[in-house]
């Protein structure tokens, strides 16, 4: 069995990811509700590893929930809570259950997170984990030892476009490139002229970008993040553009901006496709999606 | 270099010395002299607290270096004291509590928590700058330790949560492989930061540790 996402972006097409979140407990409902949502719209389910270092239902669970309802899963994987042993089992693991995507992310520090005392593991980066991925489809562990039966997935790895400085960041995507990361999620994008410069670099690369959307669901959000998320920037016209529109129609503006730059994105063929993370209203992706025009 | 120390809380403290009303304070004259945790006065502080809690204080002394071998001849000195209290509170940072605790049958109890190993870079600000991780990284990281100075110990490059030279843990915290890149940068030394780094030894010196020098 190969990977349908994988397929997906080498045939070429504009390739649509979104990503779900696990519940905080065992009531899945609404995790497989989204999934339900989504499952049928995109090329694959991208789901969260505690993410913002907030105690979850694990991604390898919301992965299986993904390929028992047809869908196709991106599992999300961070260095923060496991070792590389603990990296590597799960992997076996989640391979031999049908999971064919993973995602190499470092992880956030802990104390962000909802367990701030906990221990921040760090044993591999993202980079390292991308090569450990490779070792096990190679048939050996990081030990080196000998595997009775090897992975195969399809590895990728975030970027961050917006982010400042950017080179030291441009350095570690390099890095990860040659390490054998086959896509890249990007953070939230919503300059394009910032990002087709980014683009034009990128291209020179043999890898996939997707660029991150993130809806915008008010102008306060879209302060906040700004101003709080590392990589992230929403520009002035933007603001502005949410700033006008009455409190109740901002989500739905949010929707419109998210459809309008998906469409430019795939108009103009600026990157490979884009993934879509709806924080917590993962319920307005389909319409997202038909304000692109898809 | 210095080891760097914080005051326990007293509750903390009386709650260790439950049971036991005779107390020797010791200070250290080196590191926690320094930065104002277990000096003379903070010694002199300390015994008045003791004695509003009610406890029999048989001495205090203050250690030239609590973590030398010297603490030994330190300690027959006052003898006769440290005999007649049931343990010794200690001052110093928890190399000295170890020093001590080799010459003594009575307990040690710690009244400041060791924090790290600090260098004073401008005049009272102190900086972890080694872990002692026994893999040093200061020839390719334009002497700034990923170990110690970025959050997470990376040693391949910056994590996306950098923010304009910050870390994402503190705005006040530098990011260190944004230091790393200035600085190597400068030296004209950025192929360094390109190469990959492959999974740490965590073991590089068995733990525990110990040296035997001949």
């Amino acid at each position: 069995m190969v990977s349908r996402f994988k397929e997906a972006l080498g045939s070429g097409k504009f390739v649509i990811t979104s990503e779900v979140a696990p519940p905080k407990g065992t009531n899945l409902e609404k995790m497989q509700h989204h999934i339900d949502l989504l499952k049928d719209k995109v090329d694959g389910i991208n789901i969260t590893d505690h993410q913002s270092s907030a105690m979850r239902f694990p991604s390898l669970g919301g992965c299986l929930a993904v390929l028992e309802s047809g869908g196709e899963a991106i599992m999300q994987m961070t260095c923060r809570d496991r070792n590389r042993i603990a990296l590597e089992a799960d992997l076996l693991f989640a391979y031999s259950r049908g999971v064919r995507n993973v995602l190499c992310l470092t992880g956030d520090a802990v104390v962000v997170g909802d367990h701030k005392e906990a221990m921040g593991v760090f044993d591999l980066d993202s980079l390292q984990l991308i090569n450990a991925v490779h070792a096990l489809a190679g048939g050996k562990d990081l030990g080196g030892n000998d595997l009775d039966g090897a992975v195969e997935f399809c590895v990728g790895a975030i970027v961050t476009p917006e982010a400042q400085p950017l080179e030291p960041q441009l350095i570690k995507f390099e890095k990860k490139v040659e390490a054998g990361a086959e896509f890249f999620q990007t953070q939230a994008i919503y300059d394009l002229d910032n990002f087709k410069r980014f683009m034009d670099y990128a291209r020179k690369f043999k890898t996939k970008i997707l660029a991150g959307i993130v809806l915008l669901s008010s102008a306060r959000m879209a302060k906040y993040m700004t101003a709080n998320v590392p990589g992230i920037f929403v520009p002035d016209d933007l603001l502005d553009e949410m700033s006008a529109a009455p409190k109740e129609e901002m989500l739905a503006k949010g929707i419109e901006i998210a459809g309008r730059t998906i469409a430019a994105l795939k108009n103009e063929t600026i990157c490979d496709g884009v993934h879509i993370m709806a924080i917590g209203r993962e319920e307005t992706v389909p319409d997202i999606l038909k304000a692109a025009g898809m | 270099m210095k080891s760097m120390t914080k005051q326990k809380p007293i509750e903390e403290i009386q709650q260790s010395l439950e049971g036991l009303d005779k107390v020797f304070i010791v200070g250290c004259g080196t590191c926690t002299t320094l930065t104002n945790t277990g000096g003379v006065e903070q010694v002199e502080e300390m015994k008045e607290k003791l004695q509003e809690m009610g406890k029999w204080l048989t001495g205090t002394l203050v250690i030239p270096t609590a973590c030398d071998d010297m603490t030994d001849v330190a300690m027959k000195e006052n003898e006769q004291a440290i005999r007649g209290a049931d343990c010794l509170l200690s001052m110093s940072c928890a190399l000295g509590v170890h020093r001590l605790s080799l010459y003594l049958d009575i307990p040690v109890i710690p009244a400041v928590d060791t924090l790290f190993i600090g260098v004073e870079e401008t005049p009272g600000y102190f900086r972890e700058a080694c872990a002692q991780c026994g893999q040093c990284f200061l020839g390719i990281t334009a002497g700034i330790c990923p170990i110690t100075a970025c959050h997470k110990g990376l040693v391949n490059g910056p994590c996306g949560g950098t923010n304009n030279g910050k870390c994402e843990v503190d705005k006040e915290k530098d990011c260190a492989w944004t230091l790393i890149y200035n600085r190597l940068k400068e030296q004209n030394r950025l192929h360094l930061m390109r190469q990959y780094q492959p999974p740490r030894n965590h073991h590089v010196t068995l733990q525990p540790k110990s040296m035997k020098i001949s």
